[in-house]
């Protein structure tokens, strides 16, 4: 019992981790054509990803394996229902990671030109697909004994689609105040004018989410159950308010850690509603797929948390320590990538 | 086709295009780490200017290594989700511990590495790219003990319609993994080698920066004969374990028939899959194939008829792939020795027609290695978990043969995108050769005259 709750509350932040890291990757890589004005710029926003969005991504595979570890059935039914979601994440991932990669290694405008497409395209695709897919989830899938009843069409529901357009709006703001904080001079003016601006769009989308939320999805039932749960969605007000407040004043690194704030809450919120189902089922509530009826065994889990306990701090300091060796602004156009 | 005739195809695109950057990655992060310490201990900038060149060329490869294995992690549960749900407590850990515990290591201080030339000291730094290298080669064993747990399941019990883990021990010191880990990264360092020996061969043919390649030439010789000649041996003890686990894909990886008592090893075989025999045995060593299998040359080995039919694996696949790999496998430590001598000579540049055969020679690990993986996988056949589940019943239910399809198509699409690109990148990166001596950045930090 108590392992399935551990790995379940393990498996929210992973998530959460994940999309408040990579989550500013892809707001960058989603702004670089827009406020990046000359290929200086242009390599500038890459440097300012550049040492940490590999670490950064990782968090998503962990989060992938651990669901394979700890809840073996879901990530089996989950992965093959949404076999081409899935197939589009792949394809946007591989994209980003090879424009990163391969942009600044060889000459010509074409050249260039082709992979900032592709950065874009691969930063913008995997935040709307994940946002899509964490709002079904949240919402349920139509699914029974005879398994899955959807198809690609099926997950672009309006609150589907609704929760995908708050991720990117999320991962705006939150890459906008990444690359404020790390430029100079014209692009860090650029990007914190992109973060003002981007959040006014933002807070009627949260809003209209948290009440859409109330009758698309079940997720409120806990909250009614255990009131002090409130907390989570009350900070992510909190935090997103407190967003706009600083970054206008021009404080983009405490905007920055309030949009973090925002980002792990928002998460929070959505994980602490699903409990105790991983995936619920709208058409069918006892087809389910809950921490308890699809996860590993507790000999499996034990070893796991054991893993967990012992590496996941060491990996936590390691990434902080790489963070604060580049803690400083990013100097302009230089060529590492 | 079916959805699991398409499903094992796209498997195999995808896992044989991911293996032509994993062993690359293997062998030369090890080398390119190696360089940046030998520049710290000597304070010789040729060593700096040599990791940098080959750390660039390690990048590209390392970029493409990355993506296309993040497709590896989502197709178990995409195209084989009854197998996901099956063995799941068991083969998830392994997946899992990877990317806790090696490839957050390999990710983190990658980017250090490549962004900290002027933000930490040179031994921090060299400090990065050796995490790098041994993170790599740690990701690569968890991947191998999962997969040494598919061809050899321990450690488990079937219970609640699936396999549980019952002793993590037993699967973390499955001796089929591990053989099979040190097999697979040595053939990496091989390839390594043959990589670094290749593309200075065509630098020294052409007499440009003859110091620096020379060099770069000497350290992959060395690298290159101490793999392969480990890598036999290696092989050699993995091959006795398949023996002892696999009967069935040992018989048909020496297309062995009829069950034998001090079975013979014959140079030239050429099977007859139709009439169960083989149509041509000739060169015969007496005894010697009970020896290999066995350690012992009255061994009896069993020969292919003995298994039904139906759980046999493809014989010539299983067969052809094994003797090509063998033969290339004793070429390169050939080779590797020739390269070692002639360049401990200092007779390079005067023997083109060998830096000529080490350029060409120059896929032939890359070939060994896929061939290899074919051995393993198709010889594993009918089997995904050897005599525990069957391939047939492993693949997703839900999932169409038309997605399978469309899938199938995209990832060819773009991987052949990709292949393209990469090969441009890294021959025009191999091509340019090292920055000069001016412009290198770290020099400085050491103190050391450019």
């Amino acid at each position: 019992m108590i392992f399935q709750v551990i790995w379940f509350i393990l498996w929210g932040v992973l998530w959460a981790v994940f999309f408040m890291l990579d989550g500013f990757d892809f707001g960058a890589g989603m702004l670089h054509g827009f406020i990046a004005k000359n290929e200086a710029e242009k390599r500038t926003v890459l440097n300012i990803i550049g040492p940490v969005w590999n670490g950064n991504e990782v968090w998503l595979i962990t989060a992938g394996g651990a669901t394979f570890a700890a809840f073996p059935t879901t990530y089996a039914l989950m992965f093959s229902y949404l076999y081409t979601a899935l197939l589009l994440l792949l394809f946007s991932l591989i994209l980003r990671g090879v424009a990163i990669e391969f942009r600044g290694k060889a000459e010509g405008a074409g050249w260039r030109k082709g992979w900032d497409v592709a950065f874009f395209l691969g930063s913008f695709l995997p935040a709307l697909l994940l946002g899509v897919a964490f709002g079904n989830i949240f919402a349920g899938l139509p699914m029974d004994a005879e398994g899955y009843h959807g198809s690609l069409l099926t997950l672009l529901n309006p609150y589907g689609l609704l929760t995908g357009i708050l991720f990117v709006l999320l991962f705006l703001v939150h890459g906008a105040l990444w690359v404020a904080l790390k430029g100079t001079g014209d692009l860090e003016m650029r990007a914190g004018k992109a973060a003002n601006g981007i959040w006014y769009i933002l807070l009627p989308v949260a809003a209209v989410f948290l009440v859409y939320t109330a009758f698309a999805t079940k997720l409120y039932a806990n909250y009614m159950k255990a009131p002090a749960l409130l907390a989570l969605p009350a900070i992510a007000v909190f935090s997103l308010l407190a967003v706009k407040f600083l970054s206008f004043k021009g404080a983009y690194l405490k905007a920055f850690f309030a949009s973090c704030a925002t980002i792990v809450m928002v998460t929070f919120t959505g994980v602490a509603g699903l409990y105790p189902n991983l995936i619920p089922s709208n058409i069918s509530p006892a087809h389910s797929l809950t921490i308890f009826n699809s996860s590993s065994s507790v000999y499996t889990l034990r070893i796991m948390t054991a893993v967990a306990v012992v590496f996941v701090p060491i990996v936590i300091l390691y990434q902080i320590w790489v963070y604060r060796v580049f803690r400083h602004k990013e100097a302009a156009g230089k060529e590492t990538y | 086709m079916d959805a699991v005739a398409l499903s094992r195809l796209q498997f195999a695109v995808t896992s044989m295009f991911h293996f032509i950057f994993v062993p690359l990655t293997l062998g030369l992060s090890i080398m390119v780490a190696w360089m940046e310490s030998r520049h710290l201990r000597t304070g010789d900038v040729l060593y700096l200017r040599m990791a940098k060149f080959w750390g660039k060329l390690f990048l590209i490869n390392f970029a493409l290594g990355i993506v296309t294995g993040i497709t590896m992690e989502f197709q178990f549960g995409m195209n084989w989700a009854e197998y996901s749900k099956y063995v799941g407590d068991v083969f998830g850990a392994p997946l899992a511990i990877e990317a806790t515990v090696a490839f957050f290591l390999e990710s983190t201080f990658i980017g250090l590495w490549v962004f900290g030339w002027e933000k930490v000291s040179p031994k921090v730094h060299a400090l990065s790219i050796w995490l790098v290298a041994i993170a790599t080669n740690l990701s690569a064993l968890w991947i191998l003990l999962a997969n040494g747990w598919m061809q050899h399941p321990v450690g488990y019990v079937l219970r609640n319609n699936r396999a549980e883990m019952v002793d993590f021990t037993a699967v973390l010191t499955n001796p089929y993994g591990w053989l099979k880990f040190l097999h697979t990264t040595l053939s990496g360092y091989v390839v390594a080698a043959f990589f670094v020996m290749g593309i200075s061969a065509w630098h020294l043919l052409r007499k440009s920066r003859t110091g620096f390649f020379k060099r770069s030439f000497r350290m992959a010789a060395w690298f290159g004969l101490a793999s392969s000649l480990l890598l036999f041996i290696v092989g050699d003890f993995h091959a006795a374990e398949v023996a002892k686990t696999q009967p069935a894909k040992f018989a048909a990886m020496e297309s062995v028939w009829q069950t034998e008592k001090g079975a013979p090893y014959n140079l030239v075989v050429i099977p007859d899959v139709a009439k169960e025999r083989n149509a041509v045995k000739a060169l015969r060593v007496p005894g010697m194939l009970s020896f290999l299998a066995y350690h012992d040359p009255d061994a009896t080995i069993k020969g292919l008829t003995e298994f039904p039919k139906d759980l046999r694996p493809p014989v010539l696949a299983t067969f052809l792939s094994f003797r090509a790999m063998i033969i290339l496998g004793l070429f390169f430590i050939v080779l590797s020795f020739a390269a070692v001598i002639i360049s401990k000579k200092d007779r390079l540049e005067a023997s083109p027609r060998f830096l000529k055969l080490m350029l060409f020679a120059l896929p032939l690990p890359y070939i060994a290695g896929q061939l290899g993986w074919v051995v393993a996988e198709v010889g594993r056949q009918p089997w995904i978990v050897y005599d525990v589940l069957k391939t047939s019943d492993a693949v997703s239910r839900t999932v169409s043969p038309m997605q399978v399809w469309v899938s199938l198509i995209g990832f060819t699409l773009i991987y052949g995108l990709l292949a393209v690109v990469d090969i441009y990148l890294l021959a025009k990166t191999a091509r340019k050769g090292p920055e000069p001596e001016l412009s290198v950045v770290g020099a400085v930090q050491t103190g050391q005259e450019v």
